[in-house]
């Protein structure tokens, strides 16, 4: 009998850790990217019944490919129903009927609240990003929030240059004084672990470590005293049948 | 009260007579039913100074910005969807090139609701939205209403009313009644709220034959429909033709440095109008 060793990059370990995030069953507004990708994931592995959708207006969207784009055709071809942008907005994300916003960012600050508008000032910006989009509301609606992004120095910040989405405010309580009613960030997936907010201080902790990581490493690409779990846990590698689904979707056009 | 029927006249006539320098222009279609054609007429048409409206200023707005039609952009999210940044917008931002933009900046959520205000005739929309977020400090159509019924606070969106507002569908009959389906984004909205609308589709049927989950713009609330065949590539036209998903990527290189660019709006400004 021969064991074949299996290797994986830092990206798909992330994938795979978002995707383990979503339970069968839930409905999941979408953010394009890393999020799309892991919720695609998910729906071919543990949660075929996970109902994904796209602030383009499609609800319960079935793609047999990943879109490029959150209004690629395939969306609305195997969707289950098709809305406008205002419906999607006021009608299925405002009132708090989608459990999780999974969303993504240029930059996260410690209480969670993303930056996805500018780097620098606000008028005279060292880098200007996309902007908004539907990021805002997604994170202030769903019942809660997951974050995809890579963990690096110059994203995760003490501080957000800009707060567009926001997470946790400045603080406790700031949530509900904003008149925010989901919970916010409860979860954000990074390429070396998984942090989540302290109930007590909400800001976001190293909760666990993704197989071969270190907590130097996450220590290292984290711009605030990154504080470290006791119940620290370690990520389960990707399996194999997780990492052959993950390599074989593709992209439209791809 | 009824309008004309609207006339069913090439695009180059319809911008001619609808698109005017300093004006409020609303070119949407979000993802799907891009109206490139028009976009790329009234960059043809040398139209300046415009107040360019779209959630998403993807590749169209980046091209009308770099050729000099913009003189503010309002919008809610700036990239090229899946490539990247918008570099043609960037640079207008950052150096002025070849026309300083001015910005207003609101989030798709607060955009849908400016335009369905807009179309209901209301000077403003009530929504959950940009509550601690930094955007209301850079952005003067937010602001916040207190609702008099529970005394909460909710965030405020001023109407929008383009002057004229293009979209793109996949047909009309020949007295101008649109047909669009599939993704149908913010349009119906952005057409009803417009002072002035031009849809360019892809074809003329003699019926419009009844299509589930389809949207009809009745002829009346239209001033003017162009023929353009293929006139939303290299986005798409569901049921016509796919998203050109390379043409998206191709866009980063070409849009990336000024003469480059220049090439291909030198090009397009030879091509002859539709």
């Amino acid at each position: 009998m021969t064991t074949t060793e299996i290797t994986w990059t830092a990206d798909e370990m992330m994938s795979v850790a978002a995707s383990r995030a979503l339970r069968d069953g839930q409905s999941c507004f979408v953010g394009i990217g890393l999020p799309s990708a892991a919720a695609n994931l998910a729906r071919r592995l543990h949660a075929p019944d996970l109902v994904l959708i796209y602030e383009s207006g499609t609800i319960g969207t079935e793609p047999d490919e990943l879109p490029l784009s959150i209004g690629d055709g395939i969306l609305a071809e195997s969707a289950l129903s098709v809305v406008s942008v205002p419906e999607i907005f006021n009608y299925w994300l405002q009132p708090g009927r989608i459990d999780v916003g999974f969303l993504s960012g240029a930059q996260i600050d410690r209480f969670g609240n993303i930056n996805t508008t500018v780097i620098g000032e606000y008028d005279e910006p060292d880098v200007r990003l996309p902007g908004s989009g539907g990021a805002p509301e997604i994170a202030a609606s769903c019942r809660e929030v997951i974050v995809v992004m890579r963990q690096r120095l110059r994203a995760f910040v003490a501080s957000v240059d800009f707060v567009t989405s926001v997470g946790h405010g400045s603080g406790p309580g700031d949530r509900r004084r904003l008149g925010l009613r989901g919970a916010g960030p409860v979860r954000v997936i990074t390429d070396l672990g998984v942090l989540e907010p302290d109930p007590a201080t909400a800001e976001l902790v190293l909760t666990a470590l993704h197989t071969g990581i270190t907590v130097e490493q996450a220590r290292a690409e984290t711009g605030w005293e990154l504080e470290i779990s006791p119940d620290l846990m370690t990520t389960a590698p990707p399996g194999a049948d997780e990492l052959e689904t993950l390599r074989g979707m593709r992209t439209v056009g791809g | 009260m009824a309008k004309i029927v609207p006339k069913i006249i090439p695009l180059a006539q319809a911008v001619s007579d609808l698109v005017h320098d300093g004006d409020t222009v609303a070119l949407e279609g979000f993802t799907h039913l891009i109206p490139f054609a028009a976009g790329h007429e009234i960059i043809r048409q040398r139209r300046r100074r415009l107040t360019l409206v779209r959630m998403t200023p993807d590749l169209i707005y980046d091209q009308m910005i770099g050729a000099g039609c913009a003189a503010r952009l309002v919008f809610s999210w700036g990239g090229n969807p899946g490539v990247g940044s918008l570099h043609r917008m960037r640079d207008a931002l950052a150096a002025g090139w070849p026309e300083p933009l001015q910005i207003e900046e609101h989030s798709h959520a607060g955009m849908a609701n400016r335009y369905v205000a807009g179309a209901s005739g209301l000077p403003f929309a009530v929504l959950r939205g940009y509550s601690g977020t930094d955007l209301p400090l850079h952005t003067d159509t937010i602001s916040t209403v207190t609702c008099p019924f529970t005394g909460e606070e909710l965030a405020a969106v001023k109407a929008l009313n383009p002057d004229v507002t293009v979209v793109h569908a996949q047909r009309a009959d020949r007295a101008g009644n649109v047909q669009l389906w599939g993704l149908l984004g913010v349009q119906k909205e952005a057409v009803l709220a417009a002072r002035r609308a031009l849809v360019t589709v892809e074809e003329i049927v003699d019926e419009l034959t009844p299509l589930p989950g389809a949207v009809v713009l009745p002829a009346w609330v239209i001033e003017a429909v162009s023929v353009v065949p293929g006139g939303a590539a290299p986005s798409y036209a569901h049921g016509y033709y796919d998203r050109d998903n390379a043409a998206y990527r191709a866009w980063d290189t070409i849009s990336r440095d000024r003469e480059t660019f220049g090439g291909w709006l030198t090009s397009l400004q030879e091509g002859s109008s539709s």
